[in-house]
């Protein structure tokens, strides 16, 4: 009797949360027949977005790829006082509020910040322009890429670093030839999470780069801008988001699978010779 | 061909490795219990541990001296290291991870003959074929030592012998100093020219194996050494026992099946000691010079001519053994074990 009390309950806690969760994400769809859908696409308001958002993002990903891949070796490989303080302090923007991390851009690079008088003596501006926008992605999405990818690199064997420095390699090499390599799947994957991360991000960039359609309205912000005035632009781009999002998460994890199921061969291939 | 020359205090959590060790062109074995410091010993030689004190040189290279302040990087120093588990790069073929080290390997990888292996991945091969491989890739390094941490733990039980076999011929031809870290005597004894028994991170005894055996400092070294290892050739007669000439000439019997180049093992609680040939089933008789006899606690450990006996104290007293008197040691062809060596 109580088995089957358990069963019904966790089966109804499942169904409402699915339902829960798929319900907003259907009426989207529903709301917007895909016909139109794809007509909204040609709306002036959501081809700047797309521009702003991709050419911010991209460059964004870009720079937390180059600088996020060496601190997370670092933090990885070296134990030294104070580690743990500075991976703590990189995934402070995972819990900070987003409208909380504009403020604290403003507050740094605004033009009344505490750099602002530097900038300004070099004729910078950054404030309310594409490059507050990708200041404002990168520091949402950096700690995404860089909590993945120190797990990456951790899970490298030490035994294989100490072997190529062994057979002569010096640190470059030791990072091209064997910890890169051998991280590239955890790092593709933290890396698409940062990069889905960066496209949808909206506080940080509202507070500190505004919203000019065709300079700093990104995806997320021509939604909020598009609520009160055409209701359907803002659905459309929604349902992009949801697709895209799909995409990602289905293509990390084919390729999760692809990458153990190729493992899981090895090892018959290796148990079954001799 | 070069030497090696350590003397070396390495702090670890629970106490200090503390060795001094002359190698020549020779396999030196480190064998101790796990924990005892012996994969250590091979990381503070290549640099990847930092010693307090006091010295690492090769070939007349000075790798470490804290006295002059010398502590080159691990990738500055020739060391052919074979890790444990032999840690080939999983995303390199065969090839790649022999060439790791520059230079040609061509030769190398036919040498050891996996020169049809060249495109296969590390998971594709076995665990004997790895080994082959990670020897290769050491090679390649053109090192001035050579290092090998456990080299057989990664084995099957049916494969040891046989790859323990061209272990053993190839670092006969090598002629490189090379330490070898065993947990295994037999390991040991089959592969290297000299035993130091490592506890607690000190050598409490070094040694050559027949030397261990017949004296060991510690009531460890007696348990660790075990069995009395003879060489000898092997055939198998008409009547389906192995006759065995040992290279002392005598010629003994065993039930194990072999044939060609072998090791013996007796271990010396097997053999029993009489003053004259009796008419029992043991058919294995050596007639030998009493050389030494060692106590072991309540026992004594009886070196009569090739072979260590141990037999009671009670019984020792018994006979009278004396040094120098000729008695014959006996032994069952059941407790005759026979590993090929090749």
């Amino acid at each position: 009797m109580s088995r089957i009390a358990f069963a019904a309950m966790t089966a109804v806690a499942a169904g409402v949360a699915f339902a829960f969760l798929l319900l907003p994400l259907v009426a989207i769809f529903l709301r917007v027949p895909i016909g139109e859908l794809f007509d909204q696409l040609g709306n002036q308001v959501f081809q700047d977005a797309l521009v702003v958002s991709l050419k911010t993002s991209l460059i964004a990903h870009a720079a937390v790829l180059i600088f996020g891949t060496p601190t997370a070796y670092l933090l990885a490989r070296k134990r030294f006082f104070g580690r743990g303080a500075l991976i703590t302090l990189i995934e402070l923007p995972l819990v900070l509020p987003p409208a909380v991390a504009g403020i604290a851009l403003l507050a740094a690079f605004g033009r009344l910040g505490l750099l602002g008088d530097e900038l300004d003596a070099l004729g910078i501006n950054i404030g309310f322009t594409q490059t507050a926008v990708i200041l404002a992605v990168a520091f949402v999405e950096s700690p995404f890429y860089v909590r993945g990818a120190i797990a990456s690199f951790e899970g490298v064997d030490e035994n294989l670093i100490s072997a190529a420095r062994t057979l002569g390699a010096g640190p470059w090499r030791v990072f091209g030839r064997i910890a890169l390599p051998l991280a590239a799947g955890g790092l593709g994957a933290a890396s698409a999470i940062a990069l889905a991360r960066g496209l949808g991000e909206f506080g940080a960039t509202l507070i500190f780069a505004g919203s000019l359609q065709g300079v700093t309205q990104t995806l997320p912000l021509a939604i909020y801008a598009q609520l009160d005035q055409e209701f359907d632009v803002a659905l459309a781009i929604s349902a992009l988001f949801i697709l895209v999002a799909a995409a990602i998460l289905i293509g990390l994890k084919v390729f999760t699978w692809a990458r153990l199921g190729s493992i899981s061969r090895f090892r018959l291939v290796a148990s079954t010779s001799r | 061909m070069g030497t090696a020359r350590l003397d070396l205090k390495v702090p670890t959590r629970g106490f200090d490795v503390e060795v001094a060790l002359d190698v020549g062109a020779e396999t030196v074995a480190l064998v101790g219990p796990s924990g005892a410091g012996k994969t250590t010993v091979l990381r503070a030689i290549s640099g990847l541990v930092k010693p307090t004190s006091r010295l690492v040189a090769a070939n007349g290279e000075v790798w470490f001296d804290s006295d002059r302040r010398i502590d080159r990087r691990p990738e500055e120093r020739a060391v052919g290291y074979v890790f444990q588990e032999y840690a080939l790069f999983p995303h390199l073929s065969v090839e790649r991870n022999v060439a790791f080290a520059g230079g040609d390997t061509g030769d190398l990888l036919e040498r050891l003959g996996i020169g049809e292996l060249a495109k296969a991945k590390p998971t594709e091969l076995s665990g004997g074929e790895r080994q082959r491989v990670a020897l290769a890739r050491a090679l390649a390094r053109k090192p001035h030592i050579l290092l090998l941490d456990e080299p057989m733990a990664a084995l099957d039980p049916h494969t040891r012998g046989r790859v323990r076999a061209e272990l053993r011929t190839l670092l006969r031809e090598l002629g490189l100093p090379s330490i070898l870290v065993t947990h295994d005597f037999v390991d040991a004894a089959a592969l290297a020219d000299r035993i130091a028994v490592l506890v607690d991170g000190r050598i409490v005894q070094t040694g050559t194996a027949e030397e261990l055996i017949a004296s060991p400092a510690t009531p460890f070294v007696a348990e660790l050494a075990g069995g009395n290892l003879l060489t000898g050739s092997a055939r198998v007669r008409v009547d389906g026992l192995t006759e065995v000439v040992l290279d002392s000439g005598v010629t003994i019997v065993s039930t194990d099946e072999a044939d060609g180049p072998v090791g013996v093992v007796v271990h010396p609680w097997e053999i029993a000691i009489s003053r004259m040939e009796t008419a029992d089933s043991a058919q294995n008789r050596v007639r030998a010079r009493i050389e030494s006899i060692v106590p072991v606690g309540n026992r004594r450990r009886v070196r009569v001519g090739p072979l260590t006996a141990e037999i009671t104290a009670a019984s020792a007293e018994r006979l009278d053994l004396k040094e120098h008197e000729i008695v014959v040691a006996e032994f069952k062809a059941t407790a005759t074990r026979l590993t090929p060596l090749s």
